[in-house]
């Protein structure tokens, strides 16, 4: 196992992607697990690759999260029951957001028969729809009758790009406190892929709530991400 | 000088939309005999073209060269061969070089290395502002005395509307076509493919269609208060094409054309990050796709382009969003047309007049004819030969993404002023 971190390899004496992993591969590495800031950078690699190595997405600019996606419905199934029976908001930044993404990918693979997505239009614009998700601009109705409450982180980028007008104001008209969370069902789940601002997304009452099961998804990323390696790299037994 | 006897040919001339069966005999780059040549004609070389089409050679309104440049993504003479294969006899040089092409000395230089090569006729489009960025005028004077035949803006919009007219006004003077770049400069800021179902999908920063809709609208009133002549060489918005085809009807001196790729391609060819399909403007929706064909049969686009940009193989192995914007497909670009025939949106006499007569007046040059004593710019094509792009090929750019595709319509001769500069064999 090798960990490649940008700022100190090659990339930063101006090595492109490829020939980078190209010396990995070199040094007979089996597969690559990436994580870059550009969507697309690991279908680039997968591309170049072909049957030599593989890869896991480990996270590509604004694209996909796939193993925080498995590690979501994994907890999902576990502690809320059937996909296929339950109604999941995700709350906050899904126009900026790999992990919603990826999440709304393998929730409509598994038949969840309503994805609602909240958050104000500039960064939940109502063109998401395609995405096969119902949009909404008001967080009390979305949230009636919801199995899951997923919370996103709110980057403070946002803000300088001026797609919001101040955090607390975010907080006020969309942060996931205790009497909203009354509005759902009375059972519902409350994730985070963290890390949580907290009195921003997600109030702390909430977020150290008996229904909050954010340090659950931690537990199961370790399991899911193990599961992935092993499957990948498992020596074929 | 060679006298050439062309032989057996379906002659088009697209100008008098004259289409018949007939010779072209060649003297001193000239067309001396056309349809029944005497027969005293003595040619030092015969062709015969059974089953060839000739018509006017094509002339290309943007392309880039990166003359003067480093060379790594083409030279003049690698994209002109690409030309050549193409059917252009005429390009015209993007002011996006390196230096920008707002300096009368790179004017110069274009046209001496044209010269020095001999191969097309080759003109140069001057930056309308230095540097292109919008926010002083250069010295067109200059630069047309320079050899410059028009001003573009290249892919850069100028965001500020005062600089537009008075550069417009300034240029409207010297009565020459700015070519402009329509597009709201902060609205599409940072965008790498059009705004849609797929950008979101994806994850990608989109431009907005709304942006040349806004970009045309402001530079359509903006050109009229300066009274000047504009061209918009390429766009993408059928809406956009439809503001500028109603200017025009009402008397406005402007013209649209349209590339190739925005006719044959849609965000779909995108897919999963194919940076070959990365290009500006934006490939857009498959329905504006369809209402752009529509739009080339009734009358709303003055000219087609292939709007050439290679690039090396230093820019390949990038993400999408590192990749540069543009496709080198010069070469390819007689199939690549045919396919519109094929499509149903316009007939062969069309084609042929959006690539020759329709740029030449863009430009300001005189129609392009076959008639007697014009000068022998001519091509000859075999329209049923199949034909399949590959990525190898006289361009240094191998950024485009019709390899394989299964066209028809093969190049076989390109004269220019009567010399031969492009010749291939029956595959």
């Amino acid at each position: 196992m090798l960990n490649i971190a940008v700022a100190s390899s090659s990339a930063a004496k101006g090595e492109s992607l490829l020939d980078t992993v190209d010396n990995l591969l070199a040094m007979q590495v089996d597969g690559f697990i990436l994580r870059h800031p550009e969507a697309g950078a690991a279908h680039l690699l997968a591309r170049h690759l072909g049957e030599h190595a593989w890869v896991v997405n480990a996270g590509d600019g604004q694209h996909a999260h796939p193993t925080q996606a498995l590690l979501d419905v994994f907890t999902l199934r576990r502690l809320a029951g059937p996909i296929s029976e339950r109604v999941v908001v995700i709350l906050g930044d899904v126009l900026h957001s790999r992990v919603a993404r990826a999440l709304i990918h393998a929730l409509s693979i598994l038949g969840c028969p309503q994805i609602r997505v909240v958050g104000p239009r500039t960064l939940v614009p109502p063109e998401l729809h395609s995405l096969g998700v119902h949009v909404w601009h008001e967080l009390e109705p979305a949230l009636a009758g919801a199995n899951v409450v997923y919370a996103l982180r709110m980057q403070r980028e946002r803000m300088d790009a001026q797609r919001l007008p101040s955090l607390e104001e975010y907080h006020r008209r969309y942060g996931l406190t205790a009497a909203r969370l009354r509005l759902a069902a009375p059972d519902a789940v409350v994730l985070h892929p963290g890390p949580m601002n907290r009195g921003v997304e997600i109030s702390a009452e909430v977020a150290d709530g008996p229904q909050a099961h954010i340090l659950d998804q931690v537990t199961h990323g370790l399991a899911l991400r193990m599961a992935v390696l092993a499957r990948l790299a498992g020596g074929g037994a | 000088m060679t006298r050439r006897w062309l032989r057996h040919l379906r002659l088009i001339d697209p100008e008098s939309g004259r289409d018949w069966q007939g010779d072209i005999a060649i003297s001193e780059g000239r067309i001396v005999g056309l349809g029944e040549v005497p027969t005293d004609f003595v040619a030092d070389e015969e062709i015969d073209g059974s089953g060839l089409v000739a018509c006017p050679a094509f002339i290309e309104t943007q392309f880039q060269a990166h003359t003067p440049g480093h060379g790594r993504n083409g030279d003049l003479e690698s994209e002109l061969r690409a030309a050549a294969a193409g059917g252009f006899g005429t390009v015209v040089l993007d002011p996006t070089c390196a230096p920008i092409a707002d300096q009368p000395g790179v004017i110069c230089e274009q046209q001496m290395a044209a010269t020095t090569l001999g191969l097309l006729r080759v003109h140069s489009a001057a930056a309308l502002t230095r540097e292109l960025r919008g926010a002083q005028l250069s010295e067109m004077e200059a630069l047309l005395r320079a050899g410059a035949t028009v001003f573009s803006q290249g892919q850069r919009p100028v965001a500020d509307s005062r600089i537009l007219r008075l550069a417009l006004s300034y240029a409207a003077d010297l009565g020459r076509t700015v070519f402009l770049w329509p597009e709201d400069d902060s609205l599409a800021a940072g965008g790498v493919m059009d705004e849609g179902p797929l950008s979101l999908r994806l994850g990608l920063p989109g431009r907005p269609q709304a942006a040349e809709d806004i970009g045309v609208e402001r530079d359509l009133r903006v050109a009229a208060l300066a009274g000047a002549r504009v061209h918009f060489p390429s766009l993408s918005s059928a809406q956009a094409l439809t503001r500028v085809a109603a200017a025009r009807r009402a008397g406005q001196a402007v013209s649209a054309g349209v590339s190739l790729h925005h006719l044959l391609l849609s965000t779909a060819d995108i897919g999963h990050f194919n940076p070959h399909g990365k290009l500006l403007p934006p490939l857009r929706s498959q329905e504006n796709r369809e209402a752009l064909g529509r739009a080339l049969g009734d009358g709303s686009v003055q000219c087609l382009s292939v709007q050439h940009q290679p690039w090396g193989r230093e820019e390949e192995g990038q993400t999408f969003v590192q990749a540069p914007f543009g496709i080198a497909a010069a070469e390819w670009t007689l199939p690549l047309a045919l396919r519109l025939v094929d499509a149903g949106w316009i007939d062969l006499l069309t084609l042929l007049r959006l690539l020759t007569t329709g740029p030449a007046a863009v430009l300001g040059l005189p129609a392009p004819r076959l008639a007697l004593d014009t000068p022998a710019d001519i091509c000859l094509f075999d329209p049923e030969a199949e034909c399949i792009p590959t990525l190898q090929s006289f361009s240094r750019g191998r950024n485009h993404p019709y390899a394989g595709w299964p066209l028809r319509g093969q190049l076989r001769y390109l004269f220019v002023a009567g010399r031969l500069v492009h010749c291939s064999s029956p595959a």
